[in-house]
């Protein structure tokens, strides 16, 4: 099996895997007991706190356990949002292009009565800070902008939105949970307020996560019902996949620099191939771009059957098309960088990790064309286009 | 439990009756491409009985295999039949469908009637 999507999840790594085995073995009293069998594992969720806040720059006790990356979006909105409107304050700036997490609870308070002002997304793929710094009101409460997108990999300019939401006293928010691990993350030196990562992504167990506040920052709670997380989430703490999870983030922080490069080796190469078939365009910024992420348009053909088709030849990948989203419209991430609805159905991503060789991708450049043209073979609409009934969009 | 059913997965990784039929008696074509479905189905027509059928399809994995299964349904039929031809008699031979998936059976029915239309009305039936 040639295994690229790794922006669904990511096979664990050994190392997390043997990080969380002594407890669930051994060390498995509840962190909140009094006796030793649980203070142990209140000590080993500690240093987990500080291993993880070392690896994006912040301090351990800013470090709030959730049960992933949606709990932490989720968390990290309504906070924002319950606390500006205790002064008044109901207007929210994000993007078009967020994860449903993100934009499924800003419709929630949509509906409260805020303001939601979803900023235009590029046709690259990007935010701009200047987009941001144009939208910032005095009601402002939040900005949230996602580090990395989840579909097409545009790594936005954090830093410098951050700098400016600063500067405006406004609250900001990454959901980082495509970057953690992947890229540098300093939320310090990024003027990040907010930010939330999941462990599944960068090869830690599922139903872990980070929601990041910087101290002073507010927090609702979601869960109430004990004082874990000083309070902010309630429920006995997953030590086993917390532990998995700090293994994972530092062994994929040390390795970043070596994976960087393979990454990116074998991304372009694939960039590269696919680019060859006629009526093919990449989605999403060709520079500022995650390592492992590749993303297509082919005209012509819809991407579930792709999706099947590459399964059958051993390649695991996903699409945007409305089949496999269940729902009626493809993607709104290429819906918002502008891709007309046909083209939109006929996407296709590949998200590499390091564990990828050069030999896969080799078969994912023989597969990908083999079968773009079987289907555009069967399409009435590729024959419309080649016979001139219908225009080429891309 | 996969999501597509052993036959609709075995007609749509060998699809049968794909293709053209230059000088059909009666071409259809339903849905649209902003949906991501388009059926296209050819049908010959001798003495009433549909004696070849051709389909081409631009969708997902279940309109691909619906298209393959309608047109095996219809072959060697009267044109009484295939206009008789329903989304549930597609479905049911196919196995069944994925609740989000019978609107590729419904296209199917709705093309082969297309394609009869087109063809009474080139007879100027």
């Amino acid at each position: 099996m040639i295994y690229a999507d790794n922006a669904a999840t990511t096979k664990m790594s050994r190392t997390a895997i043997n990080a969380m085995l002594p407890y669930m073995e051994e060390i498995w009293g509840n962190p909140s007991s009094l006796y030793g069998a649980g203070q142990k594992a209140a000590e080993a969720l500690q240093s987990a706190r500080e291993r993880i806040a070392a690896c994006i720059g912040a301090a351990a006790e800013e470090i709030y356990f959730t049960s992933g990356g949606s709990e932490a979006d989720n968390q990290a909105v309504l906070s924002a949002a319950r606390f500006g409107e205790r002064t008044g304050k109901k207007h929210i700036i994000s993007s078009a292009f967020e994860h449903h997490a993100v934009l499924h609870t800003l419709d929630r308070l949509r509906r409260e009565g805020f303001e939601i002002e979803l900023l235009t997304v590029h046709e690259n793929g990007m935010i701009y800070p200047e987009q941001v710094e144009q939208a910032i009101r005095e009601d402002t409460c939040l900005v949230t902008v996602m580090y990395a997108n989840n579909e097409i990999g545009s790594v936005m300019p954090v830093s410098k939105i951050g700098a400016i939401c600063r500067e405006h006293k406004v609250p900001f928010h990454t959901d980082a949970v495509q970057a953690a691990g992947h890229l540098p993350i300093h939320v310090r030196e990024e003027n990040i307020d907010l930010l939330s990562l999941s462990a599944h992504k960068f090869h830690g167990p599922k139903g872990a996560g980070v929601l990041y506040a910087r101290q002073g920052i507010p927090l609702t709670n979601l869960i109430e019902g004990g004082a874990q997380e000083r309070g902010r989430r309630g429920g006995t703490e997953n030590v086993p996949a917390i532990m998995g999870m700090a293994a994972a983030l530092e062994e994929a922080c040390a390795d970043m620099e070596g994976s960087r490069e393979k990454l990116l080796r074998l991304r372009d190469r694939l960039i590269d191939g696919l680019s060859r078939i006629p009526h093919a365009v990449l989605n999403g910024d060709r520079v500022s771009r995650l390592p492992g992420n590749v993303n297509f348009c082919f005209e012509g053909i819809e991407g579930e059957s792709l999706l099947l088709l590459l399964d059958d030849r051993g390649i695991c990948a996903s699409s945007g098309s409305a089949c496999t989203s269940g729902s009626l419209d493809p993607s709104h991430v290429l819906l918002a960088i502008g891709r007309p609805h046909e083209v939109a159905h006929g996407s296709l991503r590949l998200s590499l990790s390091a564990d990828n060789t050069e030999e896969e991708v080799e078969e994912i450049l023989r597969a990908v064309p083999e079968v773009v043209d079987y289907l555009r073979n069967m399409s009435p609409l590729w024959k419309d286009k080649v016979n001139g009934r219908k225009e080429f969009v891309i | 439990m996969a999501l597509y059913s052993e036959k609709v997965m075995e007609h749509f990784r060998n699809p049968r009756n794909v293709g053209v039929i230059e000088n059909a008696d009666g071409v259809g074509e339903v849905g649209n491409a902003r949906c991501g479905d388009i059926m296209k189905i050819y049908l010959k027509i001798e003495n009433d009985i549909v004696t070849d059928v051709k389909f081409e399809t631009f969708g997902c994995g279940s309109a691909i295999a619906s298209s393959s299964m309608a047109t095996e349904m219809i072959r060697g039929r009267s044109i009484e039949e295939a206009l008789g031809l329903t989304n549930q008699a597609v479905t049911e031979a196919l196995g069944g469908l994925p609740p989000h998936k019978v609107h590729c059976s419904v296209l199917a029915e709705e093309a082969v009637r297309a394609a009869v239309k087109d063809y009474y009305d080139r007879q100027g039936l």
